[in-house]
């Protein structure tokens, strides 16, 4: 009986979230939309020639997705860190509530509006450049520039996520035993030697668990942040991994090679989890899993 | 409570208590100002738009008629139908099989108990590729149909564990007597199990609402018929990449206001829901996070 009632959300699971894994074969068929998955013929490693023979386009999306993940990490990672701890520290509860619902609220936008958003502020005809315009300066040309994409991305993420991802740092702090406070006032700690021999090691487990899960989606940088923005930057500096896999599969109907580049990437960003996971439980720390 | 309250700590200096106000300020304006632009703007008249350069701020006096263009009858009106559907559709499929699903995985010992809850934890460490997606909607014959935007992401794996964590959160005495009394376990779902968990099922439904409504890639993958473009897709093409809007789309008036607070019309109308459950949201889904950490 219990099974039945499992049966409508297993088999929608089933069917949308691990039979599409089978259909990673065409990765090695020559896919045929009209021969069906089935029919089409076999063609080995063939599809994956283009991640191991330097193709241009390929080595193009892979670098800008390194660069930006870089940026992500450098940026995006840190940021909800010191906010976090910054929210910590008011004194007053009611401005913290009050900061709180302000910033969690970009996060439930969709990135649809987060970048019709971000064209009103800082596009041509937008806030900042119609003010500079009428006070006599030059304009600041961010929005459609390919030099400053991977910036503009990195400060979209920020804004729509920042206040968001401070919810797992600030319940972690919540967790820290305030005796410890106590203990190193006694001893004559500053605030400042405070937040770093107390506050900051009973971060440490979550920033190394949140990092390794990170390390997980190297490979992956807001596909639908980017492919809502490629039309006007081009794909010099916009194209990465899965718009490529976008691109050329739907799109240009290669469908093997994206096939094929999705499943390295997919691989990729599993080994590294493990590989990270591992690292961690080296020094100590739980990881996403225990051993 | 506060953690600054430790006794023999001197309060914060006052040039550091200057600097944190200063850059909360700075982080909530960077929030707050662009949506008041946004709304400023759809609500602005025509001549302080033109004299403005399309951006305004503060509104000189209040003019709707860039609503009534967009709601007279067009490519808007009929994209706010869609994605109402989808979102209310959506959502009541989501919350029966996710609750269906939740509530037989919340009572170990029964049939296949493990591996189902494998198979929904399992599929939280990985997301199916596109490619085979793709190609799985279109096996199904399910492309250019709203059932494409719907079923794929029916349920998520996540709201599960969390729903699940609630149920077995109930008190087992209950479930007793509601099976010495003969219930069956539909019934049981139905009349005792439900009604106990109204709060996590609002919450739950606003997730996946939220999610439904915000959905833009599926329906561009998917929807190929223009008619049946969801709120999302309509935004993306006019307002993102600035396709003209005019009467032709708009149907109504031969007069239009201009571009830029239809545009700015739209990106409210997709807002205003989300602004609407937002209060509720905040308060709930921080606490559904954090269950899902501990006891995912």
């Amino acid at each position: 009986m219990l099974l039945i009632l499992a049966l409508p959300g297993i088999a929608i699971l089933a069917l949308f979230e691990y039979t599409p894994l089978l259909g990673n074969v065409i990765a090695f068929k020559d896919y045929q939309p009209y021969l069906g998955i089935a029919d089409s013929p076999w063609v080995g490693l063939r599809n994956f020639l283009v991640i191991f023979s330097g193709d241009p386009q390929f080595l193009n999306a892979l670098r800008n997705t390194l660069i930006i993940t870089v940026l992500q990490v450098v940026f995006v990672f840190p940021a909800p860190i010191a906010l976090a701890l910054l929210l910590n520290s008011l004194l007053s509860e009611r401005i913290k509530r009050i900061v709180q619902s302000i910033l969690y609220l970009p996060h439930f936008l969709s990135w649809v509006i987060v970048v019709a958003i971000f064209q009103q502020v800082l596009g041509g005809s937008g806030l900042i450049n119609s003010w500079l315009r009428a006070n006599g300066h030059s304009t600041f040309d961010i929005i459609g520039s390919a030099d400053w994409f991977r910036e503009l991305l990195t400060a979209q993420v920020m804004w729509k996520e920042t206040g968001w991802a401070t919810i797992i740092f600030l319940a972690a702090l919540s967790q820290i035993d305030i005796a410890l406070y106590e203990a190193a006032s006694v001893d004559g700690a500053s605030r400042w030697r405070q937040l770093w021999h107390v506050t900051l090691p009973g971060l440490r487990s979550v920033i190394v668990l949140l990092f390794i899960l990170r390390l997980g989606d190297v490979l992956t940088v807001g596909f639908e942040q980017i492919i809502l923005q490629q039309g006007a930057v081009g794909l010099r500096a916009s194209e990465v991994l899965d718009t490529y896999v976008y691109n050329n599969g739907i799109i240009n109907g290669q469908w093997g090679v994206s096939a094929a580049v999705g499943l390295v990437k997919g691989l990729v960003g599993v080994a590294l989890v493990l590989a990270a996971n591992k690292v961690a439980h080296l020094f100590g720390e739980r990881g996403v899993y225990s051993k | 409570m506060s953690r600054l309250i430790v006794a023999g700590t001197p309060p914060p200096s006052l040039f550091m208590r200057v600097v944190k106000a200063v850059v909360l300020t700075l982080c909530c304006a960077l929030v707050i100002v662009p949506f008041v632009g946004v709304i400023s703007t759809s609500l602005a008249t025509q001549e302080q738009v033109i004299r403005s350069g399309g951006f305004v701020l503060i509104p000189d006096g209040v003019s709707w008629a860039a609503y009534k263009s967009v709601f007279a009858g067009g490519v808007v009106t009929r994209a706010v139908l869609v994605s109402i559907l989808i979102t209310v559709v959506g959502t009541a499929i989501s919350l029966a099989c996710t609750a269906m699903l939740a509530y037989s995985l919340s009572r170990p010992g029964s049939l296949a108990h493990t591996p189902l809850l494998m198979v929904v934890l399992m599929s939280l460490l990985f997301t199916p590729g596109i490619i085979p997606s793709y190609l799985m909607v279109k096996q199904m014959g399910l492309l250019n149909s709203y059932w494409a935007l719907i079923i794929p992401t029916a349920v998520s794996g996540f709201n599960t564990i969390v729903m699940r964590a609630f149920f077995m959160g109930l008190p087992t005495e209950l479930l007793e007597s509601a099976r010495i009394d003969g219930a069956s376990e539909a019934q049981t779902l139905l009349r005792v199990v439900l009604p106990l968990s109204k709060a996590v099922m609002a919450v739950i439904g606003l997730f996946y609402a939220v999610g439904y409504w915000n959905a833009f890639f599926n329906a561009m993958l998917y929807i190929n018929d223009t008619e049946k473009w969801p709120l999302q897709l309509v935004l993306r093409t006019y307002v993102v990449n600035n396709a003209v809007l005019g009467a032709d789309q708009l149907g109504g008036s031969e007069t239009l206001p201009p571009q830029q607070s239809i545009q700015m019309a739209i990106l409210v109308i997709a807002l205003v829901p989300i602004l609407l459950v937002y209060p509720f949201l905040q308060r709930h889904f921080a606490k559904g996070v954090l269950t899902g950490a501990v006891k995912g």
